[in-house]
């Protein structure tokens, strides 16, 4: 049997600022993951990708990032996508002076 | 120090303009990320975790005031306020907004410097013992070799897609300061019977497979540096693998082929090579030697320096550990520490770097070197001049006496920033070093070299570290491995695996527990870490370390 398919959003860099952004079922990036699309189904992932990819003149480096629904939206799995929704632990600088 | 000449100048500043261009048409969708992509890494441009990151190159470490300032200048106009020193001798700037990127350029090229050849498949920012042209144990200074070298390796037509990048590091002394022989060619200035050359060093590196580089020539003569390397390149450029990367740097290719092989084919390309060369970089590098003559030192008074020794315990202290012998007897090399405790290995304010400008410029006959270590040197200050000097520094937080113990530790900036990073490495870096000075156990411990890479790309030089940490992603987990008995001196050696890792929480006491069964091994106070591995081995670290399978092991 194949693989269950583990939820997805779409992520990339933004193209200007080079943050970490996240796609909406409203095809928007924004800054929140918890705002993103959430994909389950592992073709229509594809497919937003593909779409994600296409606007290069927004974003760099789009990518499927694995994620799990929450009461607050989708939330990163792996430490690194969660690092990416937060900046660096050095210093008080990026996605976490945001919130 | 090298000033641009004309050339130089309008060289770098059509790369700015090349470059301006180039954003211009990534930002109005005209050139895809793809096809940006290299010409970025040409320039330097990253694109990391959570932003753009720039590096840029401080060739052989070597910085005027004025440069200094600018860097300043650029963390606050165009970054966060602050810049990070890297163990190749360049500066990061981690947060640039790539509209700013030619402007900052630009603002680079007005003080001389760039981001040229920091990335991509290029002979890369060729790098210097930091100490050059002020050690008292040198042959000669070797950064007109190196200057040399970048002259010759900038925009080098048979070099821009080489297999893989290519490190070359220069050191004036036997005391190898440089790591030379953990780089793709390592160079030792020698003098042999009245005559100045090279020991010729190829095939080192550490990253995934770590190797220690191999003499591929014992003398090579000043005149013939330049044919002799363009000729290793060469050899590598053809013969290297390109269909793997992992086995792509020359290091696989003089492994796979036998340095025996690899020296032949190098003469033979030498004989080429050689005749085309036809004497220019000869005139070129007189030039280039007289722009690096000694400074006109000063005479102070000693007795001033002796008596405040004297009276600080905390200037004696900071004496003791930060500074080294210089080649004048009434001069003193200071290296001033980036690695305040609890605070990011190789950071420097913008306040700071003026700080460091203004010393420089006051006391320093306006040079700075960046190390390899992630510290900064002033090269050359009058030993009078020294309370006054470490009086400026305390004020400014950087007055930190722990050159070359415990604390002074090496990180890269792992996945705090870095998208190739598999673990954090800059968090415990900070831990490490808080916990040692709270036991108040650095001095008792004495020299000791701790390197963390987040990754297996090494830029951390975990491999050459005393105590080397190496961050990985173990099912999804952060997990530290340790080595122990790396040594990045002219003794190189890498380090051997200990055993399993620690997650985060455990490295920290784990490493506690191997410094303090070092204590309690060490045969006496004089005895380093390192030596005392060397006399015992292996086994009684592991012991310290993994306390609880010994146990078993044991009971069993």
């Amino acid at each position: 049997m194949a693989k269950a398919f583990t939820s997805k959003v779409v992520t990339a860099n933004a193209l200007l600022e080079g943050d970490a952004v996240w796609l909406t079922e409203d095809d928007r990036w924004t800054h929140d993951i918890a705002k993103a699309e959430l994909l389950t189904d592992e073709a229509h992932a594809d497919l937003r990708l593909i779409e994600a990819q296409m606007r290069q003149h927004e974003i760099a480096g789009a990518y499927l990032a694995d994620a799990i629904e929450t009461p607050d939206g989708p939330a990163p799995v792996h430490f690194r996508e969660d690092f990416r929704t937060r900046g660096p632990s050095n210093y008080f600088h990026g996605k976490q002076t945001e919130a | 120090m090298y000033s641009y000449n004309d050339f130089d100048e309008a060289f770098v500043r059509e790369r700015v303009s090349q470059f301006r261009g180039q954003v211009e048409r990534r930002v109005d969708g005209s050139l895809t990320e793809d096809e940006f992509k290299p010409l970025r890494l040409m320039n330097g441009l990253y694109l990391q975790l959570h932003a753009y990151m720039l590096r840029v190159a401080i060739p052989y470490g070597t910085l005027n005031s004025g440069q200094m300032r600018q860097l300043a200048m650029i963390a606050e106009r165009f970054d966060k306020g602050y810049g990070h020193f890297t163990t190749r001798q360049n500066i990061q700037y981690n947060w640039p907004k790539l509209p700013d990127v030619p402007d900052i350029l630009g603002a680079l090229a007005d003080v001389e410097m760039h981001a040229i050849q920091t990335s991509g498949n290029t002979i890369r920012n060729v790098t210097a013992d930091h100490f050059a042209g002020a050690a008292a144990d040198e042959v000669a200074d070797p950064r007109p070799y190196a200057e040399l070298l970048r002259q010759w390796s900038t925009d080098h037509p048979e070099f821009q897609f080489l297999p893989r990048k290519f490190k070359i590091a220069v050191t004036g002394s036997v005391n190898d300061r440089a790591v030379i022989a953990a780089h793709d060619i390592g160079l030792q200035v020698v003098d042999r019977d009245g005559q100045r050359g090279f020991r010729v060093l190829v095939g080192g590196g550490l990253g995934r497979t770590p190797m220690i580089g191999k003499v591929i020539s014992e003398f090579v003569s000043e005149a013939d540096l330049l044919p002799y390397c363009e000729a290793i390149v060469s050899v590598w450029n053809l013969l290297g693998r390109r269909d793997n990367k992992y086995k792509s740097r020359i290091k696989i290719t003089v492994h796979e082929h036998g340095i025996e092989d690899i020296r032949a084919r190098v003469e033979e390309r030498f004989a080429h090579v050689k005749p085309t060369f036809g004497g220019v970089d000869q005139v070129l590098l007189a030039e280039i030697t007289e722009a690096f003559a000694p400074p006109v030192y000063r005479a102070t008074s000693v007795a001033a320096y002796e008596a405040v020794r004297d009276a600080n315990p905390a200037f004696r202290s900071w004496s003791d550990t930060n500074l080294s012998a210089h080649k004048v007897d009434d001069y003193a090399i200071v290296s001033v520490s980036l690695k305040k405790q609890g605070e990011t290995p190789g950071d420097a304010s913008a306040d700071q770097m003026r700080v460091l400008a203004d010393l420089a410029e006051r006391f320093g006959h306006d040079e700075l070197r960046i190390s390899h270590e992630q510290n900064v040197i002033l090269p050359h200050v009058a030993k009078g001049d020294l309370p006054q000097v470490y009086a400026a520094l305390r004020d400014a937080g950087l007055a930190t006496a722990n050159i070359g113990l415990i604390s002074d530790i090496i990180a890269c900036p792992g996945m705090d920033y870095c998208a190739l990073a598999t673990a954090r490495s800059i968090p415990i870096a900070q831990q490490i070093a808080v916990r040692f000075d709270e036991l108040k156990l650095e001095h008792d411990v004495g020299p000791l070299k701790i390197k963390i890479s987040g990754c297996i790309n090494a830029c951390g030089h975990h491999h050459v570290g005393h105590i080397g940490i190496l961050g990985l992603d173990r099912a999804g987990v952060e997990n530290y491995q340790v080595t122990l008995g790396g040594d990045g001196t002219q003794d190189a050696a890498i380090g051997e695996r200990a055993g399993p890792g620690f997650s985060a929480e455990e490295i920290i006491p784990a490493i506690e527990r191997l410094v303090f069964g070092y204590l309690d091994l060490r045969s006496e106070p004089e005895e380093t870490f390192l030596q005392t591995f060397r006399r015992l081995g292996m086994e009684p670290f592991k012991a310290v370390l993994y306390p609880d399978k010994e146990g078993k092991r044991d009971a069993a």
